[in-house]
């Protein structure tokens, strides 16, 4: 049993960390959107090397969680659930990995008068994803609070989407000076960043069943 | 060797006691794999014993005052009633428990030898058996209070409570194994206490009596069936009993082993008595019975709409069926082995064999002539009346024929015995290997079945995704066509604005050369307004979008034009007649006078609009 604690110890420390990586994982990409818009190239290629480690980090720690949970039959009844949350979560840092790629790859043209809805919506999508965090971390002490956390990520969820409605409305509307293609571009970007809340609402919605399972 | 047989009926009564309430304390834990199989049998078997000779006197005792069995084969047939009812009962599917079938076989053997049943302890032993699971029942509901209280307040990691939860079903199992010995070894041992008498063993600091002796191989016995049969039990029967989470099962398993413990513990009964309160029966109750309470509290604190009702039903059938298909059984079978093996049962039926003996015996040192007594006359007993007719047999022969003729009986019935155990286990084994394999068949079959509900789930949420996607995609396309018609309509308004405006220059300028110029400007513009590359690739764009709606037009209406199509086309993005005009250079009047020829083309009646046709085409 003592071995077991031991185990269980690291564990939890582990899944602590995991929260982290991702936690910051999101954090940087944020970051490293707005570096982009401001032309900061250095700072951007800094935040693609810092997320890609993150989520290497992240990967190799989930990897490290579902092969103790197994191996010693840690939590039997609820393992696969919490295992399908960890998925849920790596999901949303291998999405913001991705979308800072694609702007590295793509190089999307951003019009002045978009700039700053685009960190807007960079920043209201990352704090939905930053809301589930503490909620994910409250899961594992006290579960039936999970629910009351998780409005903050609903708001914020619903503002990324009017957000990035406004973009599209605005690039197909008001911007007459850019190309369809160039439109089109932008509009899957305002898309992509939008899915990084997406993400975070349904690892809401998880976490919220996932709550009232464990109520006995 | 003799004792050993004689204890056998008890000892597989033991057996399967452990091998089925076994599963009441640890089935959860181990079917929920919070503990393991080995270390919760090792556990359960220690406590078993500890148990049984530490505490188990006290239950005993009061089925002794029931009905005290004095001889071995008596106790032996005793056991062997309640063992054979609740194997016979346990396949016919019926409700049954070891406690109500060893009370039923003291009754049957009670009844067989004229011994008076006390009416007031069978009243006690009954209130029990009903008393057992309501309290269980009771403790259920304030304990699971209390866990939620606890589990509320506190906040451990998710992981920690796990341990905590594993350490709390080890604990609680062991003091559940603990209580199950201490009261249940009566079920087992209780009926031989009276019939065999060990000499008392020495240790130095400890000292165990017969009583202890016999409850320490009864107690053997059950940790036997814990460790022999109860893993299979736990993983069929014990899930199916209780789908508990396991803190439901901490609960219900300490809610068992207090009920057990309070009807075993007579240090309880003496510190209850000594305030003035009436002593507590200590009788054996029924595990399995204050477990089903112990549910049905919880189910009744969580309102009650998951009880199944019927199962009090079935309780209450265990309570009158299994103590008098015990007694039935037993009566029988005492009368078969006191006649057919002539053994004695103890009570008012002594053998009738010792009877001639020990008369016989009187005759030879008393008198030399043998006179047969008025009671060995009504016996009906062919060796006696033998013995009667020819008195020239030495007696000492005759009883040693006797005795060894009673011997082969005895042998006889010892090979069957051990035989029918032998074809018995096999059977179970059998029965046990065939199970195993259904269980495993039914467990691939499941986790097939699961995997490919997992995979159908995955897939058809995949497809809802997508098919969310789409339509925010076909929604953005669409928006996209009308922004590009808008454009396109707003363009050509300007440029028709445009050609207004220099026909009016036109028609003021009275130089040849610049007229000239305006009317090449005209040209350009209406060349424009004709060919206009937007209105080109909007037209693709259209078409693009729009080639499974054309292509199903095409099909139910071979006969229509490019225009038409493309004026459907239009139509399908709900453009008023004007914008269309515009994004096709033709006038307003033009586009209904299409319209109008569309509607007959598609023989679309005058009440239904046209758009709305096309768009639900």
């Amino acid at each position: 049993m003592s071995l077991l604690y031991k185990n269980v110890k690291q564990l939890v420390f582990d899944i602590d960390e995991f929260i982290d990586a991702v936690e910051q994982g999101v954090l940087v990409f944020k970051e490293g959107v707005v570096n982009y818009i401001n032309g900061e190239k250095t700072s951007f290629a800094d935040k693609i090397k810092r997320i890609n480690r993150l989520e290497a980090t992240a990967d190799k720690l989930q990897r490290k969680i579902d092969d103790q949970f197994y191996r010693h039959s840690i939590l039997p009844q609820n393992a696969s659930d919490i295992e399908h949350m960890l998925d849920k979560l790596d999901e949303i840092i291998d999405i913001a990995k991705d979308n800072l790629y694609q702007f590295g790859d793509e190089l999307p043209f951003i019009p002045k008068e978009l700039k700053s809805d685009f960190i807007r919506l960079a920043d209201t999508s990352v704090e939905s994803a930053l809301a589930v965090f503490p909620a994910s971390r409250t899961f594992f002490r006290e579960p039936l609070k999970v629910k009351e956390m998780l409005s903050k990520v609903y708001f914020y969820e619903k503002e990324a989407d009017k957000i990035s409605r406004n973009i599209k409305r605005k690039l197909f509307h008001e911007i007459k000076d850019l190309d369809l293609s160039q439109k089109m571009h932008l509009r899957y970007f305002a898309l992509h960043i939008e899915t990084i809340s997406d993400k975070a609402e349904s690892l809401a919605d998880m976490l919220s069943i996932l709550a009232l399972k464990m109520n006995i | 060797m003799i004792i050993l047989f004689f204890l056998s009926s008890g000892l597989f009564l033991g057996w399967s006691l452990g091998a089925n309430d076994a599963a009441n304390i640890y089935g959860t834990a181990v079917g929920t794999r919070m503990l393991r199989f080995k270390t919760a049998a090792i556990v359960a078997s220690i406590f078993v014993i500890l148990g049984a000779v530490i505490q188990g006197a006290g239950a005993s005792h009061t089925l002794g005052k029931l009905g005290s069995v004095s001889t071995l084969a008596g106790a032996f047939t005793v056991a062997l009633s309640a063992a054979l009812t609740v194997y016979w009962m346990t396949r016919m599917r019926l409700p049954v428990s070891t406690s109500q079938a060893i009370v039923g076989a003291i009754i049957g053997w009670n009844f067989y030898t004229d011994n008076p049943t006390d009416l007031g302890i069978l009243t006690k032993i009954v209130s029990t058996w009903i008393s057992g699971p309501i309290l269980g029942g009771i403790f259920a509901i304030l304990l699971f209070m209390l866990v939620k209280r606890i589990i509320k307040k506190t906040s451990v990691h998710l992981l920690f409570k796990d341990i905590i939860i594993r350490y709390g079903l080890l604990v609680v199992g062991a003091f559940g194994a603990y209580s199950l010995g201490a009261n249940n070894i009566a079920n087992v041992m209780g009926v031989f206490t009276s019939a065999v008498n060990l000499p008392t063993i020495d240790l130095g600091i400890i000292q165990f009596d017969s009583t202890q002796q016999l409850f320490f191989v009864g107690g053997v016995a059950i940790a036997i069936g814990i460790i022999t049969y109860s893993k299979h039990v736990m993983e069929t029967v014990g899930n199916t009993l209780m789908p508990l989470t396991p803190e439901a099962a901490i609960v219900v398993v300490l809610s068992q082993a207090l009920v057990l413990f309070i009807f075993s513990s007579q240090g309880l009964s003496n510190a209850i008595q000594s305030i003035g309160l009436p002593a507590i029966p200590l009788v054996p109750v029924s595990s399995s019975q204050i477990v089903i309470g112990s549910i049905i509290g919880i189910g009744i604190y969580k309102g009650g709409k998951e009880i199944k009702y019927n199962i009090l039903g079935s309780i209450s059938l265990g309570w009158i069926a299994t103590p008098m298909v015990a007694g039935v059984m037993a009566f029988f079978m005492l009368f078969f082995v006191n006649n057919v093996f002539q053994q004695d049962v103890g009570g008012n039926r002594t053998l009738v064999l010792d009877n001639v003996i020990e008369q016989k015996n009187n005759n030879v040192s008393n008198s030399s002539t043998y006179d047969i007594s008025d009671s060995l006359m009504h016996s009906k007993s062919a060796l006696a009346d033998t013995l009667a007719s020819s008195p020239n047999v030495s007696v000492t022969e005759e009883s040693d024929s006797i005795v060894s003729s009673n011997s082969i009986l005895l042998l006889l019935a010892i090979a069957v015995l051990i035989t029918a155990i032998i074809i018995l286990i096999y059977r179970l084994q059998q029965k046990n290997k065939s199970a195993e394999y259904t269980l495993k068949q039914a467990k691939a079959l499941e986790n097939r079945y699961k995997l490919k509900i997992e995979q159908l789930e995955k897939s058809i949420e995949g497809k809802m995704q997508n098919h969310v996607d789409l339509g925010k995609e076909l929604k953005f396309r669409q928006s996209e066509m009308v922004t590009m018609a808008i454009s396109i309509i707003h363009k050509n308004e300007f440029l028709d604005n445009l050609k207004k405006e220099v026909v009016k220059i036109k028609s003021g300028v009275k130089d040849n050369e610049t007229r000239t110029h305006l009317n090449k400007l005209s040209l350009m513009i209406t060349q424009d307004l004709s060919i206009d590359r937007d209105r080109e690739k909007f037209q693709m764009h259209i078409n693009e979008q729009n080639s499974s709606f054309i292509h199903r037009m095409d099909e139910s209406f071979p006969s229509m034009t490019e225009n038409e199509k493309r004026l459907a086309s239009l139509l399908r993005l709900n453009l008023s007649s004007k914008e269309i005009a515009s994004i096709l250079n033709i006038s307003p009047k033009s586009v209904e006078m299409n319209r109008y020829r569309l509607r007959k083309k598609l023989k679309v009646e005058a009440k239904v609009n046209l758009t709305d046709f096309i768009r639900n085409f």
